[in-house]
């Protein structure tokens, strides 16, 4: 911003003349950057809709009359969704305890300031690297090629894929804490497990509460649609529907997960503010 | 020797003992209703594990190269459903999060706002597709429309929160000398928020890869439909390609990311 000031006092001495607040240089750059952009926009838009077929103008038509066939959504087949829909929310929960479990030594290891050991450190902040890049459908897809289908494999890709982001968060929360208590428990002869529970545990507990929840929200949303590849929940009936062409009930299961998640996330954000 | 005493107990003890009381019982209740009414089959799954190990596993870690081609083609397919996505989300996101800052338009707007892009950060990004697949067609457009919305909700909230971060004195300043709207919107404005949005702006296209990585799973273009078929056909050799170049592909991505937004912030 003071390159902005200084600019905006020079123009108060030569009134006649337009001030611009950037140098020709950046303008360059600029225009070049945002002419590559364009064309791979461009280029990008007309390669996702090569196969389309009557273009976009007819697709935008059409989607008023395919939108009108989901309405209005047939709330009656709220009793047969309940159960699915209860089981979406306890493979939340299951998947989300056992990460937050499994996820506190991976974080001490991938937290520069407790592993001194700098291999070990790489190589789980490495790990944890790749883990994060694995989307949640695609494990859910390989474990029901494991175990078939059913909740369990459901369970497993939402625990994989969750810790992957939980253990990253909480060992950059861990790397943002004050070391001088750390320090002084050192100094007076504390062990490593007695510097990391009277030390590191009471500084980064909030933190790790109102981070589990906050997973707890993505494992909510990414479990409603496991279903969609067998691995259980109310994305399994929503599959069902849509394979029946039963655009009503699908539509309110639609709406029904809609509710659900924002409730959800209204509890859960409420605590959360309540916590840190 | 000086005599230590604990400091007097704060009055609202006893609430917040009752409190902390209640919070365990819901959270012991809401575990006990969790783990005795899941089902989950465990003679099946050990059964079928047992069987499966051998068959899937060693072939997840050979790829078959010969689908590299077919793969990469996807794969390319998923960046540009990405790229078109996001860009899309961020022009859309900015109109909105002006709406929704409540430094710019007011209170009312901000509250109407806010409340449209929790709306749309409510739809899981493959719900948004498999509504687009059926309007416009199982292709890869669909994918485009599915990621822009969805990434719109969050690249708006992001944008609101920036804008209402912004120093305020510049833009008095500017009203008190008499610059009108639009001209504070270009020289107070624009200025502190740019770099941010755009650094969220690409942080977005990241996030955006792996969720369009899965979108073909409803028929909406990308690497995600050679996973269905290669699960439904149970090519694990392909399998193990796919999410080679997955990993590959999403690195490179989160790491050149990383760089430009190091520079621009």
């Amino acid at each position: 911003m003071t390159k902005g000031k200084s600019v905006l006092s020079q123009a108060s001495s030569e009134t006649n003349k337009i001030p611009t607040l950037y140098p020709a240089k950046t303008k360059l750059q600029v225009t070049v950057i945002f002419f590559t952009v364009l064309i791979i926009y461009i280029f990008s838009m007309y390669w996702t809709q090569r196969e389309m077929v009557g273009g976009v103008g007819g697709a935008l038509g059409n989607m008023y009359t395919v939108i009108k066939k989901f309405f209005p959504p047939n709330f009656a087949i709220l009793p047969n969704i309940l159960d699915p829909l209860l089981q979406t929310i306890q493979m939340a929960i299951i998947a989300t305890t056992i990460a937050a479990i499994i996820t506190i030594p991976l974080a001490l290891l991938s937290a520069r300031n407790v592993t001194t050991f700098k291999p070990l450190y790489y190589f789980s902040r490495t790990f944890l690297n790749l883990l994060r890049t694995i989307p949640d459908l695609v494990l859910a897809v390989i474990f029901v090629g494991l175990f078939g289908i059913g909740v369990f494999p459901g369970i497993l890709a939402l625990i994989i894929f969750s810790l992957g982001i939980l253990a990253k968060l909480i060992s950059e929360t861990i790397e943002a804490v004050d070391m001088n208590p750390m320090e002084a428990m050192r100094a007076s002869g504390g062990n490593t497990l007695q510097v990391i529970w009277y030390a590191l545990v009471p500084q980064v507990l909030p933190q790790y509460t109102s981070l589990v929840l906050y997973v707890f929200e993505i494992n909510i949303r990414a479990s409603v649609v496991l279903g969609l590849v067998g691995a259980g929940g109310i994305g399994l009936i929503l599959n069902q529907q849509l394979g029946f062409y039963n655009y009503p009930n699908a539509m309110a299961i639609i709406i029904i997960i809609f509710v659900v998640v924002i409730l959800i996330e209204y509890i859960s954000n409420k605590i959360r503010e309540a916590l840190v | 020797m000086e005599q230590y005493s604990l400091p007097p107990k704060p009055k609202n003890a006893f609430m917040k003992r009752i409190r902390n009381i209640v919070i365990a019982i819901a959270v012991v209740a809401l575990y006990i209703w969790t783990f005795t009414s899941i089902d989950i089959d465990w003679g099946r799954a050990i059964e079928r594990s047992l069987n499966n190990f051998q068959r899937v596993i060693p072939k997840l870690f050979s790829p078959d190269w010969g689908a590299l081609g077919e793969v990469s083609l996807s794969m390319l397919e998923t960046v540009f459903i990405a790229f078109a996505g996001s860009l899309m989300a961020a022009i859309i996101a900015v109109p909105l999060a002006f709406l929704a800052a409540n430094n710019m338009m007011g209170k009312y707007f901000s509250i109407i706002g806010k409340w449209i892009l929790s709306a749309i950060r409510a739809f899981p990004d493959l719900i948004l597709a498999i509504l687009f697949v059926v309007a416009v067609g199982p292709n890869a457009f669909a994918g485009v429309l599915a990621i822009a919305i969805g990434s719109t909700g969050m690249l708006g909230k992001m944008f609101s929160e920036i804008i209402e971060s912004i120093d305020m004195q510049v833009v008095e300043a500017m009203q008190a000398n008499g610059a009108n709207r639009i001209q504070i919107l270009f020289y107070a404005v624009l200025p502190q928020i740019i770099p941010e949005f755009l650094s969220y702006a690409i942080y977005r296209f990241e996030v955006d890869i792996r969720a369009s990585s899965i979108l073909g799973i409803v028929g909406a273009g990308g690497i995600g439909t050679m996973i269905i078929f290669a699960a439904n056909n149970r090519n694990w050799n392909e399998m193990g390609m796919i999410l080679l170049a997955i990993i590959v592909v999403v690195t490179i991505i989160d790491f050149a990311s990383a760089k430009i937004r190091q520079k621009i912030v």
